[in-house]
């Protein structure tokens, strides 16, 4: 394996001593690394607010999968109690791959609340140890000769620095991390555009026989719902048989009419 | 002696674990080197453990660097393989002030 220089942590660590290394003049590093931390502070808020902006889109997306679950739930019952198992079937299909989705976003959004916990510890962590190097500094500039202020800028810059490349790269994997999970809404918003999640009647292009034919069932069944509430209104049965009650010694004919098939 | 977990903060570790982490860092390298998902997995959590458990946090005022630096918790074993080879879990164009 190419550049396999030695163990784990020296890797690490030589990467960021390097970048450490590069600040030569005390005062100019004290300067500059002040600078640079604040900078990094403001950089940090705005990974975190972008990475609650990714959490709440995959929120919404979640919510609105969960109603679609619902919806093709309640479809499937639907068409099942009419007889109807290939529509019931079509409508558990689309069911299934909507919980599928559901479940990996709702993972993907508890990842996201992981670096965003993540990311405030560790801008509340820079936050301090910047006070803190603010704080020394003045005391360096205060009281220390040149020699000795070297020493001590150049240890309490390398404190800060460590934590700058550490906050960094707490950043840096969050963003990658939301960078996939953008990626996974856009498909997931490309699978809802197609219709993919749909309930079964509400299909636009690609609305197949299948479909029709729910649309029917369910129109079919809300004509029947209206009826049967006009006939318990009317207080009668089938307006040819008006013995519902009276007859009620006779075979327990069911008063749902035959549907049209 | 000082370690630091990345992304995750400083620890304070006798210089007796030293041999102890030294040596779980190499298992990792080897487990890396192998190609060996599992066991880079259970190395590397035994060795974040150990930090952990043996070590005092250091508090966030405290400005002092570190004697080593372990790679993210987090850290896959693709990661992990670059960081011999390519950038790794610490990119080098990250850190403030290296352009």
């Amino acid at each position: 394996m190419p550049g396999l220089g030695g163990r784990f942590s020296t890797v690490v660590k030589a990467k960021i001593s390097k970048l450490l290394d590069r600040a030569e003049d005390p005062q100019e590093t004290l300067d500059y690394s002040y600078e640079k931390q604040l900078e990094l502070l403001q950089n940090v808020k705005k990974g975190i607010a972008d990475v609650v902006t990714s959490k709440k889109r995959l929120q919404l997306q979640s919510g609105k999968l969960e109603q679609q679950v619902v919806k093709l739930d309640t479809q499937a019952r639907q068409a099942l109690s009419a007889g109807r198992e290939d529509l019931a079937r079509a409508a558990m299909e689309r069911k299934v791959l909507a919980q599928t989705e559901l479940q990996s976003l709702d993972q993907q959004v508890k990842e996201l609340e992981d670096q965003q916990q993540r990311l405030i510890e560790n801008e509340q962590k820079l936050r301090t140890k910047i006070e803190a190097f603010r704080t020394k500094k003045e005391v360096i500039k205060a009281q220390y000769s040149a020699a000795e202020a070297q020493v001590q800028i150049s240890e309490a810059a390398t404190g800060v620095g460590e934590q700058m490349a550490d906050v960094g790269l707490a950043m840096q994997r969050a963003v990658d991390k939301t960078e996939q999970m953008r990626a996974r809404a856009s498909a997931v918003e490309e699978l809802e555009a197609a219709g993919t999640f749909e309930d079964i009647t509400a299909l636009g292009e690609g609305s197949d026989d299948i479909d029709r034919q729910l649309k029917e069932l369910t129109s079919a069944s809300a004509v029947d719902d209206e009826l049967a509430k006009m006939r318990a209104e009317l207080g009668t049965g089938e307006g040819e048989k008006p013995a519902g009650e009276l007859g009620a010694g006779s075979a327990p004919a069911e008063t749902t009419e035959e549907r049209p098939q | 002696m000082i370690v630091r977990i990345a992304t995750e903060g400083q620890f304070e570790v006798d210089q007796a674990e030293y041999e102890a982490i030294n040596d779980l860092d190499s298992q990792c390298v080897e487990a890396v080197e192998a190609g060996d998902e599992e066991r880079f997995r259970q190395l590397f959590s035994q060795l974040i453990a150990m930090v952990r458990e043996k070590g005092r946090k250091l508090g966030d005022d405290e400005l002092v660097h570190s004697d080593v630096i372990l790679p993210p918790e987090d850290t896959d074993l693709e990661e992990a393989k670059q960081e011999f080879t390519g950038e790794g879990a610490i990119p080098d164009s990250l850190i403030p002030g290296s352009g």
